[in-house]
């Protein structure tokens, strides 16, 4: 039945558009086809080892992170009835809105040797430093302790909504089998949640590998500050892009992970969407359970946000003036644009893909997926160099044939931008896109198609009012995303155009980190009520599914 | 769905419209700059209320603003590249984005080290990175220059950030100019037994730890302290006041420094308005406001210091040509990969 044998229209779209969109980390990997240069010599001589092992322990570090508090978090709030949990459902969700590199700020003003909780400490008790033991911030355990507590978020949402789209019968037939709450939750809830749980920890590790901010300022010798280093430490682009292709293996690896997981069955649930009836946990239990769902939100937003808004109100920045505003205004419209552009690429190629799924198709998407894992300042060059390519070449067929200059018409413009944002987040509206699509069964599409509807009416009329939930998290992801997203914006925006994530970078790598703070603490807020909204209209599907 | 497919088209024209409304008066300059917008945008703005000449401005880090202009090439739109590193500025010339600007001036107002001999590029402003001694911990008659901090007697007793940082590298760089790669492998190597610390954080932690009792001796650049004496944050300040500025090696060849600086791109479209900008930079008015606003020295000779300057007192910068010290970046980058400073 779906054989790809002759090319279709979806087939060669899809796979015309995942080109594109794979050239700027094909231009990366074109690197490789470079003699390795003395400067690999070095690096194998001296550093590699310690990029590999330290990006190791750092993904196995986050990844333990961010499945505890994440997986704990998603089943408490969506099986248990505890107090709060109506808040929590979407609270949880905040620590999004934190950039990884500022949470790493505000822990290292706290807890640093200068830091007000060691001068406590010291004046307290009449040490001086030395005399006690206390915990360095700015080590590799401390940046997995900052990467888990933003990062988590992911593994939640995707967690939470497969654990509420589950169907009540499965949980109910084990526990009429006599398995208790912690066995019902090993045995069933947990192995049919574990796609979605692999989505989202795969986006948080991809994450992981592309962070700069935070391995740097901790000092953490990862491939990323390697890729850094080798650039502008040695001027030797080729070896940087080198080292870069070879974090990509990394990444295959991951989406590997994941795809296998998927394939290991279809997870499709039958029946009626109804909740299964809430674990009450009544007196201690209760409290511990919100005491579990509290931990997370005040590491990864309540401290730093009050440090934040400490800093702000101690420097006096005023928040709201019109310099201000412009910036939030150009920030919040390009995280819609990019949310919005992102998911439409991403639907079509998760449609793509599950009309025709050849090994092509396969190939294509995946390759096109791996930029979210890229540091955001190799796939700004990526973009750069195609579209500065592109506009030279054009100018000077325009000068040869018509004896007129177009100029650059695409380097340098926001279009560039999206662009870039497009190849940078694809990954996270695509996993969401196919991990909601995959618990669509099959069978749907071929008894629409047989009723015949074309397939973009299967998509309209059957899968996007199945999909909403999943729909609005892929949008929610990719604008915050791009709301803190910093190096490709850097690179590639527009003369006169800034965003908040520009400011804060410019204040805080000038190490005013306490006049950061005001445009810091915007990021946060802007990104809180898109979070809020979103997550509360995701809540609702939730609830609407358990009617 | 048709809304799905409108919104983001409708969303990119309202910014694109955004972004070009101001559209270009007369006369222009298009600057991409590593300096942070803070930091130059005063200026700029000061020079188009004297001239009218409008100012586009982007900011970013110098390696990828020189890899824009490498790729945009001769149409880049770009007039005049700033970067607050002499070294890139070095490396800008040698990827071939720069021209020489003949200019009678910048010649006059900036020392022959301070600019590339053949006028790609010119120094704007100076940054001094000497060391900074715990002031009741440490006599500074123990100390004479930079190979102290090599010294087994200052063993776990110095902080200094990471060998990520353009600063150290520059300053290493120096280094390997003056005394060899040998010579300069060996201090490095005495240098990182004598860490207190894993090497982290920015010029300003180093300061802080020092003052918390966590080093004696700390490498900083001057302006941090200066921003930390008089800023804000009163933590900072006490922080800073603990801690005296000592002018490494008076006797020899002085302490390190690096420069600001501007040069020509080759694209340049607007060149006459370009140099009118680059001479405004070192203009008295301009110099003083580096001081001013970021405790950094004029490159210009003659242009008074503010307060807080003239209170860590005058010095002997290192006379080496600016340029050695982009020349020497890999070689510096290795050495202290080799000795495994972090």
């Amino acid at each position: 039945m779906r054989l790809a044998a002759r090319p279709s229209p979806w087939g060669l779209g899809v796979g015309a558009l995942a080109l594109v969109l794979a050239l700027p980390v094909l231009v990366v990997v074109a690197n490789l086809a470079e003699p390795a240069g003395e400067v690999w010599t070095h690096l194998a001589e001296t550093v590699l080892a310690d990029y590999v092992i330290n990006s190791l322990l750092l993904m196995a570090g986050v990844a333990a992170g961010t499945l505890s508090m994440g997986v704990t978090t998603a089943w408490l709030v969506a099986m248990c009835e505890f107090p709060g949990r109506r808040v929590f459902q979407w609270a949880l969700l905040l620590p999004m809105a934190m950039p990884a590199y500022i949470i790493a700020y505000t822990y290292t003003g706290l807890l640093d040797v200068a830091g007000p909780v060691q001068v406590l400490l010291r004046e307290g008790f009449g040490w001086s430093w030395g005399d006690y033991w206390f915990p360095e911030v700015r080590s590799l355990p401390g940046a997995v302790a900052m990467l888990s507590f933003v990062l988590y978020p992911y593994v939640y949402l995707l967690a939470r909504a497969a654990f509420l789209e589950q169907s009540a019968g499965a949980l109910e037939a084990a526990r009429t089998l006599g398995a208790g709450a912690w066995r019902g939750f090993f045995t069933v809830a947990l192995p049919l949640a574990r796609p979605a749980v692999i989505t989202g920890l795969s986006l948080a590790l991809m994450e992981t590998l592309a962070d700069y901010g935070t391995v740097q300022y901790f000092g953490v010798d990862t491939f990323t500050t390697g890729i850094f280093r080798t650039w502008f430490g040695f001027g030797d682009a080729t070896a940087a892009a080198q080292l870069a292709a070879v974090l990509l293996g990394f990444v295959f690896l991951l989406i590997l992970l994941e795809r296998w997981s998927r394939r290991q069955a279809r997870y499709h649930q039958g029946g009626a969407r109804r909740r299964a009836a809430p674990f009450r946990l009544r007196g201690a239990r209760g409290w511990i359970a919100a005491g579990a769902c509290f931990a997370p939100l005040a590491l990864g937003f309540l401290i730093p946000a009050a440090q934040l808004a400490a800093w702000a109100w101690q420097t006096g920045t005023a928040l709201l003036d019109a310099r201000f505003l412009e910036l939030m205004r150009n920030s919040l419209l390009l995280a819609v644009a990019a949310a919005l552009m992102v998911l439409l690429l991403a639907l079509v190629m998760a449609y793509g893909r599950r009309l025709r799924p050849s090994p092509l198709m396969h190939a294509a998407v995946n390759v096109a997926g791996l930029g979210y894992a890229v540091p955001g300042t190799v796939i700004a060059i990526g973009v750069m160099l195609p579209f500065a390519w592109l506009d030279n070449t054009v100018d000077g067929w325009a000068r040869a044939q018509l004896g007129l200059s177009t100029g650059l018409l695409l380097s340098g413009t926001l279009f560039a931008l999206l662009f870039a944002y497009a190849v940078r987040f694809l990954a996270v509206s695509l996993q969401t896109v196919e991990a909601g699509l995959g618990r669509i069964r099959l069978s749907m599409d071929d008894a629409a198609r047989s009723l015949g509807r074309r397939p973009w009416q299967v998509l309209r009329e059957i899968h996007a009012p199945l999909m909403g939930g999943t729909l609005l998290t892929a949008v929610l992801l990719v604008f915050v995303d791009v709301l803190k997203e910093l190096p490709a914006t850097l690179i590639l925006r527009p003369f006169n155009f800034n965003t908040l994530a520009v400011r804060t970078y410019e204040l805080a790598s000038d190490e005013r980190l306490a006049d950061a703070s005001g445009a810091a603490l915007a990021i946060v807020l802007a990104g809180i009520v898109p979070v809020v909204l979103l997550s509360r209209a995701i809540a609702r599907t939730g609830e609407r599914h358990a009617t | 769905m048709r809304g799905l497919f409108l919104l983001p088209l409708s969303l990119s024209l309202m910014l694109a419209t955004a972004v070009s409304a101001a559209a270009a008066p007369a006369g222009e300059v298009n600057v991409y700059s590593s300096r942070k917008e803070d930091l130059i945008r005063p200026l700029l703005e000061r020079f188009t209320a004297q001239t009218g000449v409008r100012v586009n401005l982007v900011t970013g880090k110098d390696d990828a603003l020189i890899q824009r202009l490498v790729s945009e090439g001769a149409n880049s739109p770009a007039d005049l590249l700033i970067t607050a590193d002499a070294g890139r500025l070095h490396r800008a010339k040698a990827a071939g984005v720069l021209q020489p600007v003949d200019s009678a001036t910048l010649d006059a107002a900036i020392p022959a080290s301070y600019r590339d001999p053949q006028n790609h590029w010119f120094g704007l402003s100076l940054r001094a990175r000497p060391i900074w001694y715990v002031k009741d911990r440490v006599d500074p008659k123990a100390l004479s220059g930079y190979a102290d901090l090599a010294d087994p007697r200052w063993k776990k007793r110095v902080c200094v950030r990471s060998s990520d940082n353009i600063y150290n590298q520059s300053m290493v760089a120096a280094l390997i100019a003056h005394e060899g790669e040998e010579g300069a492998a060996a201090w490095v190597d005495g240098l990182v037994k004598n860490f207190a610390r894993k090497p982290a954080g920015g010029d300003r932690d180093q300061i802080k730890a020092a003052a918390a009792g966590q080093c004696d001796l700390a490498i900083a650049n001057t302006y941090y302290v200066g921003a930390m004496l008089t800023g804000a944050d009163p933590v900072d300040r006490a922080a800073a006041e603990k801690l005296a500025v000592f002018w490494p090696d008076q006797q020899g060849r002085g302490v390190h420094v690096n420069v600001s600086g501007v040069g020509l791109t080759a694209a340049a479209k607007h060149k006459a308005e370009a140099v009118r900008l680059m001479e405004f930079l070192v203009s008295d008015e301009a110099q003083r406001w580096y001081a001013e606003g970021n405790f950094e020295y004029p490159v210009k000779p003659g242009v008074p210091w503010n307060a807080t300057l003239e209170s860590f007192g005058r010095f002997k910068a290192d006379g080496l040509p600016m340029g050695k010290l982009g020349e020497l970046n890999g070689a510096a980058v290795r050495l202290m990969d080799r000795a495994g400073w972090k």
